[in-house]
Protein backbone atom coordinates (compact mmCIF):
# COMPACT_ATOMS: atom_id res chain seq x y z
CA UNK A 1 0.00 0.00 0.00
CA UNK A 2 1.17 3.40 -1.05
CA UNK A 3 2.09 5.86 1.67
CA UNK A 4 -0.62 8.15 0.51
CA UNK A 5 -2.81 5.41 1.41
CA UNK A 6 -1.48 4.04 4.29
CA UNK A 7 -1.17 7.51 5.46
CA UNK A 8 -5.32 8.21 5.71
CA UNK A 9 -5.96 4.73 6.63
CA UNK A 10 -4.52 5.37 9.86
CA UNK A 11 -6.02 9.16 9.97
CA UNK A 12 -9.33 7.40 9.30
CA UNK A 13 -8.20 4.91 12.73
CA UNK A 14 -7.58 7.47 14.48
CA UNK A 15 -10.87 9.39 14.10
CA UNK A 16 -12.70 5.80 13.92
CA UNK A 17 -11.36 5.32 17.58
CA UNK A 18 -11.57 8.77 19.18
CA UNK A 19 -8.79 8.88 19.94
CA UNK A 20 -7.95 10.73 23.40
CA UNK A 21 -5.23 13.03 21.83
CA UNK A 22 -7.59 14.31 19.14
CA UNK A 23 -10.01 14.71 21.15
CA UNK A 24 -8.58 17.13 23.20
CA UNK A 25 -6.47 18.90 20.40
CA UNK A 26 -10.51 19.45 18.62
CA UNK A 27 -11.53 20.73 21.73
CA UNK A 28 -8.97 23.28 22.34
CA UNK A 29 -9.24 24.87 19.10
CA UNK A 30 -12.88 24.76 19.18
CA UNK A 31 -12.68 26.88 22.31
CA UNK A 32 -9.55 29.21 21.42
CA UNK A 33 -11.21 30.31 18.32
CA UNK A 34 -15.00 30.34 19.39
CA UNK A 35 -13.09 32.63 22.31
CA UNK A 36 -11.78 34.77 19.68
CA UNK A 37 -14.88 34.34 17.10
CA UNK A 38 -16.84 36.31 20.74
CA UNK A 39 -14.63 38.61 21.14
CA UNK A 40 -14.54 39.53 17.60
CA UNK A 41 -18.55 39.77 17.47
CA UNK A 42 -18.78 41.52 20.62
CA UNK A 43 -16.42 44.08 19.22
CA UNK A 44 -16.21 43.70 15.55
CA UNK A 45 -19.49 43.88 14.56
CA UNK A 46 -20.14 47.06 16.47
CA UNK A 47 -16.85 48.44 15.22
CA UNK A 48 -17.91 47.75 11.49
CA UNK A 49 -21.52 49.59 12.02
CA UNK A 50 -19.96 52.30 13.44
CA UNK A 51 -17.94 52.78 10.19
CA UNK A 52 -20.90 52.48 8.26
CA UNK A 53 -23.18 54.79 10.24
CA UNK A 54 -20.36 57.39 11.52
CA UNK A 55 -19.39 60.47 9.90
CA UNK A 56 -16.34 61.58 11.35
CA UNK A 57 -13.51 63.01 10.32
CA UNK A 58 -10.58 60.44 9.18
CA UNK A 59 -13.51 57.60 8.34
CA UNK A 60 -12.72 56.86 4.83
CA UNK A 61 -8.61 56.27 6.62
CA UNK A 62 -10.16 54.11 9.62
CA UNK A 63 -12.03 52.23 6.79
CA UNK A 64 -8.75 51.90 4.53
CA UNK A 65 -6.75 50.34 7.94
CA UNK A 66 -9.73 48.57 8.81
CA UNK A 67 -9.17 46.74 4.90
CA UNK A 68 -5.85 46.74 5.35
CA UNK A 69 -5.55 45.04 9.16
CA UNK A 70 -7.73 42.10 7.27
CA UNK A 71 -4.62 41.25 5.47
CA UNK A 72 -1.87 41.44 8.60
CA UNK A 73 -0.05 38.57 8.99
CA UNK A 74 -0.37 36.09 11.48
CA UNK A 75 2.56 35.85 12.52
CA UNK A 76 3.59 39.78 12.67
CA UNK A 77 0.68 40.04 14.82
CA UNK A 78 1.82 37.01 17.05
CA UNK A 79 5.06 38.98 17.29
CA UNK A 80 3.45 42.24 18.69
CA UNK A 81 1.26 40.53 21.13
CA UNK A 82 4.13 38.18 22.81
CA UNK A 83 5.70 41.52 22.97
CA UNK A 84 2.42 42.42 24.89
CA UNK A 85 2.17 39.91 27.30
CA UNK A 86 6.27 39.22 28.17
CA UNK A 87 7.09 39.27 31.46
CA UNK A 88 8.78 42.68 30.26
CA UNK A 89 5.52 44.02 28.50
CA UNK A 90 3.29 45.94 29.55
CA UNK A 91 0.58 43.16 30.32
CA UNK A 92 3.79 40.87 31.57
CA UNK A 93 2.37 40.94 35.11
CA UNK A 94 -1.13 38.96 33.84
CA UNK A 95 1.20 35.71 32.78
CA UNK A 96 -1.02 34.89 30.02
CA UNK A 97 1.82 34.20 27.80
CA UNK A 98 2.34 30.40 26.18
CA UNK A 99 -1.82 30.18 28.12
CA UNK A 100 -4.88 29.48 25.69
CA UNK A 101 -5.86 32.96 26.73
CA UNK A 102 -2.79 34.17 25.13
CA UNK A 103 -3.94 32.64 21.71
CA UNK A 104 -7.52 33.83 22.21
CA UNK A 105 -6.41 37.28 22.52
CA UNK A 106 -3.78 36.69 19.73
CA UNK A 107 -6.70 35.61 17.00
CA UNK A 108 -8.79 38.00 18.44
CA UNK A 109 -7.07 40.43 16.75
CA UNK A 110 -6.73 38.78 13.53
CA UNK A 111 -10.78 38.26 13.13
CA UNK A 112 -11.57 41.43 14.67
CA UNK A 113 -10.68 44.10 11.00
CA UNK A 114 -11.92 40.47 9.05
CA UNK A 115 -15.58 40.93 10.87
CA UNK A 116 -15.53 44.28 11.46
CA UNK A 117 -14.94 44.84 7.51
CA UNK A 118 -17.57 42.66 6.31
CA UNK A 119 -20.47 44.24 8.99
CA UNK A 120 -19.45 47.59 7.68
CA UNK A 121 -20.31 46.84 4.04
CA UNK A 122 -23.40 44.73 4.89
CA UNK A 123 -24.51 47.56 7.91
CA UNK A 124 -23.73 50.00 5.16
CA UNK A 125 -26.10 48.51 2.27
CA UNK A 126 -28.96 48.77 5.12
CA UNK A 127 -27.81 52.07 6.34
CA UNK A 128 -28.88 53.63 3.27
CA UNK A 129 -32.19 51.88 3.14
CA UNK A 130 -33.16 52.83 6.71
CA UNK A 131 -31.21 56.36 7.14
CA UNK A 132 -33.99 58.65 6.67
CA UNK A 133 -36.49 57.00 8.55
CA UNK A 134 -34.43 56.52 11.62
CA UNK A 135 -33.51 60.18 11.41
CA UNK A 136 -37.68 60.94 10.67
CA UNK A 137 -37.63 58.41 14.06
CA UNK A 138 -34.98 60.56 16.23
CA UNK A 139 -32.68 57.46 16.79
CA UNK A 140 -30.03 58.05 18.69
CA UNK A 141 -26.30 57.09 16.50
CA UNK A 142 -26.10 54.09 18.96
CA UNK A 143 -30.04 53.41 18.35
CA UNK A 144 -29.37 53.42 14.71
CA UNK A 145 -26.26 50.55 15.13
CA UNK A 146 -28.18 48.78 17.52
CA UNK A 147 -31.23 48.33 15.30
CA UNK A 148 -29.56 47.79 12.05
CA UNK A 149 -27.06 45.26 13.46
CA UNK A 150 -30.23 43.32 14.72
CA UNK A 151 -32.02 44.00 11.60
CA UNK A 152 -28.90 42.41 9.12
CA UNK A 153 -28.29 39.85 12.01
CA UNK A 154 -28.53 36.75 9.21
CA UNK A 155 -26.57 38.63 7.24
CA UNK A 156 -23.78 39.13 10.04
CA UNK A 157 -23.62 35.23 9.75
CA UNK A 158 -20.78 35.25 6.87
CA UNK A 159 -18.85 37.81 9.03
CA UNK A 160 -19.10 34.99 12.21
CA UNK A 161 -18.15 32.48 9.42
CA UNK A 162 -15.20 34.58 7.94
CA UNK A 163 -13.66 35.26 11.07
CA UNK A 164 -13.91 31.49 12.27
CA UNK A 165 -12.50 29.88 9.10
CA UNK A 166 -9.69 32.64 9.66
CA UNK A 167 -8.99 31.75 13.11
CA UNK A 168 -9.24 27.98 13.03
CA UNK A 169 -7.21 28.06 9.72
CA UNK A 170 -4.35 30.29 11.36
CA UNK A 171 -0.85 28.93 13.11
CA UNK A 172 1.74 31.74 12.99
CA UNK A 173 0.36 34.00 15.69
CA UNK A 174 -1.08 30.80 18.23
CA UNK A 175 2.60 28.97 17.41
CA UNK A 176 4.40 32.63 18.86
CA UNK A 177 2.17 33.13 22.15
CA UNK A 178 1.17 29.56 22.73
CA UNK A 179 4.31 28.00 22.93
CA UNK A 180 2.39 24.20 21.08
CA UNK A 181 2.72 23.06 24.75
CA UNK A 182 1.63 19.85 24.59
CA UNK A 183 -2.12 19.03 26.45
CA UNK A 184 -1.51 22.76 27.31
CA UNK A 185 -1.45 25.02 23.97
CA UNK A 186 -1.27 22.50 21.14
CA UNK A 187 -4.35 23.17 18.44
CA UNK A 188 -5.30 21.64 15.06
CA UNK A 189 -3.12 24.13 13.23
CA UNK A 190 0.05 23.88 15.51
CA UNK A 191 -0.35 20.31 15.96
CA UNK A 192 -0.37 19.71 11.64
CA UNK A 193 2.53 21.57 11.38
CA UNK A 194 4.47 20.28 14.17
CA UNK A 195 3.34 16.48 13.34
CA UNK A 196 4.55 17.02 9.56
CA UNK A 197 7.90 18.19 10.53
CA UNK A 198 8.45 15.08 12.51
CA UNK A 199 7.38 12.96 9.39
CA UNK A 200 3.86 11.30 11.75
CA UNK A 201 1.55 12.07 8.95
CA UNK A 202 -0.99 10.03 10.33
CA UNK A 203 -2.19 12.35 13.04
CA UNK A 204 -1.76 15.54 10.74
CA UNK A 205 -3.47 14.26 8.60
CA UNK A 206 -6.42 13.67 11.16
CA UNK A 207 -6.68 16.93 12.44
CA UNK A 208 -6.99 18.27 8.91
CA UNK A 209 -9.66 16.16 7.82
CA UNK A 210 -11.70 17.55 11.43
CA UNK A 211 -10.63 20.82 10.64
CA UNK A 212 -11.96 20.93 7.22
CA UNK A 213 -14.98 18.96 8.45
CA UNK A 214 -15.75 21.14 11.26
CA UNK A 215 -15.72 24.00 8.86
CA UNK A 216 -17.99 22.55 6.72
CA UNK A 217 -20.50 21.36 9.00
CA UNK A 218 -20.48 24.73 10.54
CA UNK A 219 -21.11 26.46 7.22
CA UNK A 220 -23.48 24.07 6.21
CA UNK A 221 -25.52 24.82 9.39
CA UNK A 222 -25.21 28.90 8.39
CA UNK A 223 -26.76 28.43 5.21
CA UNK A 224 -29.52 26.38 6.38
CA UNK A 225 -29.86 29.28 9.13
CA UNK A 226 -30.07 31.83 6.24
CA UNK A 227 -32.28 29.77 4.77
CA UNK A 228 -34.99 29.69 7.86
CA UNK A 229 -34.41 33.27 8.10
CA UNK A 230 -35.29 34.48 4.50
CA UNK A 231 -38.26 32.02 4.69
CA UNK A 232 -39.68 33.23 7.84
CA UNK A 233 -38.62 36.92 7.98
CA UNK A 234 -38.25 37.58 4.44
CA UNK B 1 -43.45 69.71 24.19
CA UNK B 2 -43.55 72.87 22.53
CA UNK B 3 -46.61 74.65 21.32
CA UNK B 4 -45.60 74.10 17.93
CA UNK B 5 -48.33 76.22 16.02
CA UNK B 6 -48.85 78.39 13.70
CA UNK B 7 -46.15 76.74 11.79
CA UNK B 8 -44.45 79.83 9.99
CA UNK B 9 -42.36 79.45 6.96
CA UNK B 10 -40.98 81.89 5.80
CA UNK B 11 -38.57 82.76 2.17
CA UNK B 12 -37.50 78.30 2.74
CA UNK B 13 -34.98 77.44 -0.15
CA UNK B 14 -33.89 74.55 -1.08
CA UNK B 15 -30.90 74.62 -4.18
CA UNK B 16 -29.10 71.48 -4.31
CA UNK B 17 -25.61 71.79 -6.78
CA UNK B 18 -27.40 75.42 -8.08
CA UNK B 19 -30.51 74.13 -8.50
CA UNK B 20 -33.65 75.80 -7.33
CA UNK B 21 -35.48 72.94 -5.77
CA UNK B 22 -37.47 75.40 -3.39
CA UNK B 23 -37.37 78.87 -4.55
CA UNK B 24 -38.78 80.91 -1.61
CA UNK B 25 -41.85 78.95 0.43
CA UNK B 26 -44.15 81.07 1.96
CA UNK B 27 -46.23 78.73 4.18
CA UNK B 28 -48.52 79.65 7.96
CA UNK B 29 -50.45 76.37 8.85
CA UNK B 30 -52.30 76.08 12.07
CA UNK B 31 -53.10 73.38 14.68
CA UNK B 32 -55.32 71.20 13.51
CA UNK B 33 -56.72 69.41 10.11
CA UNK B 34 -55.10 67.56 6.88
CA UNK B 35 -53.65 69.82 4.48
CA UNK B 36 -52.91 68.54 1.22
CA UNK B 37 -49.88 69.56 -0.75
CA UNK B 38 -50.88 69.23 -4.46
CA UNK B 39 -48.44 69.86 -7.35
CA UNK B 40 -46.99 68.84 -10.70
CA UNK B 41 -43.86 66.87 -10.46
CA UNK B 42 -40.67 68.35 -9.49
CA UNK B 43 -42.72 71.09 -7.35
CA UNK B 44 -40.94 70.72 -4.41
CA UNK B 45 -43.75 69.13 -2.69
CA UNK B 46 -41.65 65.99 -0.92
CA UNK B 47 -38.32 67.88 -0.54
CA UNK B 48 -40.79 70.36 1.32
CA UNK B 49 -41.50 67.61 3.85
CA UNK B 50 -38.54 66.57 3.61
CA UNK B 51 -37.05 70.23 5.19
CA UNK B 52 -39.92 70.23 8.10
CA UNK B 53 -38.79 67.19 9.36
CA UNK B 54 -35.05 68.05 9.47
CA UNK B 55 -34.06 65.83 6.39
CA UNK B 56 -32.69 68.13 4.06
CA UNK B 57 -31.25 71.45 5.41
CA UNK B 58 -32.37 74.36 3.58
CA UNK B 59 -30.24 77.34 2.29
CA UNK B 60 -32.17 79.87 3.20
CA UNK B 61 -35.33 80.92 4.80
CA UNK B 62 -37.71 80.26 7.91
CA UNK B 63 -39.50 77.53 9.76
CA UNK B 64 -40.73 79.28 12.86
CA UNK B 65 -42.68 76.24 15.14
CA UNK B 66 -44.93 78.23 17.32
CA UNK B 67 -42.01 80.56 17.96
CA UNK B 68 -39.35 78.19 18.33
CA UNK B 69 -36.91 75.88 16.82
CA UNK B 70 -37.87 72.27 15.33
CA UNK B 71 -38.90 70.06 18.33
CA UNK B 72 -36.95 66.92 19.47
CA UNK B 73 -39.69 64.96 19.19
CA UNK B 74 -43.71 65.48 17.48
CA UNK B 75 -42.95 66.00 13.92
CA UNK B 76 -42.92 62.30 11.84
CA UNK B 77 -43.28 61.72 8.28
CA UNK B 78 -44.44 58.33 6.55
CA UNK B 79 -43.21 57.93 3.04
CA UNK B 80 -44.08 56.42 -0.04
CA UNK B 81 -42.53 52.88 0.49
CA UNK B 82 -42.11 52.64 4.09
CA UNK B 83 -39.11 50.54 5.80
CA UNK B 84 -39.78 47.28 6.96
CA UNK B 85 -37.23 45.57 9.76
CA UNK B 86 -36.23 42.01 9.41
CA UNK B 87 -39.15 41.56 12.80
CA UNK B 88 -42.57 41.25 13.65
CA UNK B 89 -45.19 43.22 12.89
CA UNK B 90 -45.49 44.24 16.69
CA UNK B 91 -41.94 45.00 16.96
CA UNK B 92 -41.43 47.31 13.86
CA UNK B 93 -44.37 49.31 15.12
CA UNK B 94 -42.81 49.24 18.79
CA UNK B 95 -39.60 50.30 17.55
CA UNK B 96 -40.72 53.91 16.97
CA UNK B 97 -40.80 54.67 20.72
CA UNK B 98 -37.72 53.57 21.88
CA UNK B 99 -35.91 56.93 21.83
CA UNK B 100 -38.85 58.02 23.91
CA UNK B 101 -37.30 55.99 26.73
CA UNK B 102 -40.69 53.95 27.33
CA UNK B 103 -39.85 50.06 28.52
CA UNK B 104 -39.83 47.90 26.22
CA UNK B 105 -43.13 45.92 27.48
CA UNK B 106 -45.17 49.33 27.55
CA UNK B 107 -43.83 49.71 24.18
CA UNK B 108 -45.19 46.53 22.75
CA UNK B 109 -48.75 47.42 24.54
CA UNK B 110 -48.85 50.96 22.79
CA UNK B 111 -47.66 49.15 19.51
CA UNK B 112 -50.84 46.87 19.90
CA UNK B 113 -52.99 49.37 20.33
CA UNK B 114 -52.39 50.81 17.39
CA UNK B 115 -52.14 47.70 15.37
CA UNK B 116 -55.38 47.15 16.22
CA UNK B 117 -56.70 50.53 15.07
CA UNK B 118 -55.33 50.48 11.85
CA UNK B 119 -56.86 46.72 11.38
CA UNK B 120 -53.49 44.93 11.49
CA UNK B 121 -54.10 43.25 15.30
CA UNK B 122 -54.60 40.27 13.97
CA UNK B 123 -50.97 40.40 12.59
CA UNK B 124 -49.39 41.17 15.19
CA UNK B 125 -46.96 38.18 15.53
CA UNK B 126 -46.12 38.06 11.55
CA UNK B 127 -43.27 38.83 9.74
CA UNK B 128 -43.55 42.81 8.48
CA UNK B 129 -41.71 41.76 5.16
CA UNK B 130 -44.48 39.28 4.06
CA UNK B 131 -47.16 42.08 4.25
CA UNK B 132 -48.81 43.64 1.30
CA UNK B 133 -48.15 46.66 0.00
CA UNK B 134 -51.13 48.19 1.57
CA UNK B 135 -50.67 46.58 4.83
CA UNK B 136 -47.05 48.02 5.11
CA UNK B 137 -48.79 51.41 4.65
CA UNK B 138 -50.77 50.74 7.44
CA UNK B 139 -47.74 49.39 9.51
CA UNK B 140 -45.45 52.98 8.86
CA UNK B 141 -49.10 54.88 10.01
CA UNK B 142 -49.43 53.09 13.19
CA UNK B 143 -45.85 53.30 13.56
CA UNK B 144 -45.77 57.36 13.20
CA UNK B 145 -49.45 56.68 15.29
CA UNK B 146 -47.92 55.32 18.36
CA UNK B 147 -45.60 58.22 18.51
CA UNK B 148 -48.27 60.32 19.18
CA UNK B 149 -47.02 62.99 16.66
CA UNK B 150 -48.37 66.65 16.84
CA UNK B 151 -47.40 67.03 12.96
CA UNK B 152 -47.55 64.02 10.77
CA UNK B 153 -45.69 64.49 7.68
CA UNK B 154 -47.23 61.96 4.23
CA UNK B 155 -45.76 61.28 1.32
CA UNK B 156 -48.03 60.33 -1.14
CA UNK B 157 -48.54 57.39 1.21
CA UNK B 158 -51.33 56.23 -1.45
CA UNK B 159 -49.35 56.12 -4.77
CA UNK B 160 -48.48 52.49 -5.33
CA UNK B 161 -51.63 51.55 -3.76
CA UNK B 162 -55.16 49.60 -4.85
CA UNK B 163 -58.45 51.76 -4.12
CA UNK B 164 -58.92 49.33 -1.45
CA UNK B 165 -55.72 49.83 0.26
CA UNK B 166 -56.45 53.56 -0.32
CA UNK B 167 -59.39 53.88 0.55
CA UNK B 168 -58.17 52.11 4.33
CA UNK B 169 -55.41 54.39 4.54
CA UNK B 170 -57.85 57.05 4.40
CA UNK B 171 -59.64 55.98 7.05
CA UNK B 172 -56.90 55.59 9.44
CA UNK B 173 -55.76 59.42 8.02
CA UNK B 174 -58.76 60.60 9.66
CA UNK B 175 -58.61 58.85 12.54
CA UNK B 176 -55.29 60.08 13.42
CA UNK B 177 -56.31 63.88 12.74
CA UNK B 178 -59.30 62.99 15.15
CA UNK B 179 -56.97 61.90 17.87
CA UNK B 180 -55.28 65.33 17.27
CA UNK B 181 -52.74 64.78 14.49
CA UNK B 182 -51.92 68.00 12.32
CA UNK B 183 -51.39 66.49 8.95
CA UNK B 184 -49.75 67.82 5.54
CA UNK B 185 -49.60 65.64 3.21
CA UNK B 186 -48.52 65.24 -0.09
CA UNK B 187 -50.46 63.81 -3.18
CA UNK B 188 -51.24 63.47 -6.55
CA UNK B 189 -54.75 62.49 -6.03
CA UNK B 190 -57.23 65.15 -6.88
CA UNK B 191 -60.26 62.96 -5.42
CA UNK B 192 -58.19 61.59 -2.57
CA UNK B 193 -57.63 65.84 -1.84
CA UNK B 194 -61.75 66.21 -2.15
CA UNK B 195 -62.00 63.40 0.11
CA UNK B 196 -59.12 64.35 2.54
CA UNK B 197 -58.39 67.60 2.83
CA UNK B 198 -59.45 70.57 4.69
CA UNK B 199 -57.50 73.05 2.75
CA UNK B 200 -55.13 73.06 -0.25
CA UNK B 201 -51.83 73.88 -0.92
CA UNK B 202 -50.97 74.20 -4.35
CA UNK B 203 -47.29 74.05 -5.41
CA UNK B 204 -45.20 74.83 -8.58
CA UNK B 205 -41.46 75.28 -9.63
CA UNK B 206 -40.59 75.32 -5.48
CA UNK B 207 -42.98 77.88 -4.41
CA UNK B 208 -46.66 77.64 -2.92
CA UNK B 209 -48.70 79.51 -5.72
CA UNK B 210 -51.92 79.17 -3.32
CA UNK B 211 -53.50 78.15 -0.10
CA UNK B 212 -57.36 77.47 -0.07
CA UNK B 213 -60.17 75.63 1.97
CA UNK B 214 -60.15 72.56 -0.69
CA UNK B 215 -63.50 73.40 -2.05
CA UNK B 216 -62.80 76.78 -3.16
CA UNK B 217 -59.71 75.38 -4.55
CA UNK B 218 -61.30 73.45 -6.69
CA UNK B 219 -64.30 75.76 -7.60
CA UNK B 220 -62.76 78.70 -8.21
CA UNK B 221 -58.83 78.27 -8.77
CA UNK B 222 -56.52 81.32 -8.19
CA UNK B 223 -54.39 80.90 -11.16
CA UNK B 224 -54.26 79.58 -14.21
CA UNK B 225 -51.84 76.95 -12.98
CA UNK B 226 -53.59 75.25 -10.88
CA UNK B 227 -56.55 75.37 -12.93
CA UNK B 228 -54.56 73.60 -15.66
CA UNK B 229 -53.33 71.41 -12.96
CA UNK B 230 -57.08 70.28 -12.21
CA UNK B 231 -57.62 69.86 -14.95
CA UNK B 232 -55.02 67.61 -16.25
CA UNK B 233 -53.47 70.41 -18.35
CA UNK B 234 -50.84 71.56 -16.72
CA UNK B 235 -47.48 71.22 -18.82
CA UNK B 236 -44.47 68.61 -17.88
CA UNK B 237 -41.61 70.83 -16.75
CA UNK B 238 -37.82 70.06 -16.81
CA UNK B 239 -36.62 71.80 -13.66
CA UNK B 240 -33.20 71.25 -14.04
Amino acid sequence: MSLFATTFSEAFSLLATFDDRVAEIVALSLRVSGGAVLIGTLVGLPLGACLAIGNFPGKHAASVLMNGLMGAPSVVVGVVVYLLLSRSGPLGDYGLLYTPGAMVFAQSLLVIPLMAAIARQVIEDAWQRYAEELHVMRFSWWHSVTTLLYDCRHSLIVALLAGLGRAMSEVGAVMIVGGNIDRATRVMTTTIALETSKGDLPLAIALGIVLIVVILVLNAVAFAMRGWAMRRYG
Amino acid sequence: MSAMFPLRIRGLCFQPNGRRVLDGVDLELGGEGITLLLGPNGAGKSVLLRALCGLVEPSGGTIDWGGAGRPDFGVTMVFQHPMVLRASVLENVALALKPHGIARRERRRRAATVLARVGLGAREADSARHLSGGEKQRLALARAWVTAPRLLLLDEPTASLDPSATAEVERIVREIRTDGTRILMATHNLGQATRLGDDVVFMSAGRVREHAPVQRFFARPASDEARLFIQGELPWRMNF
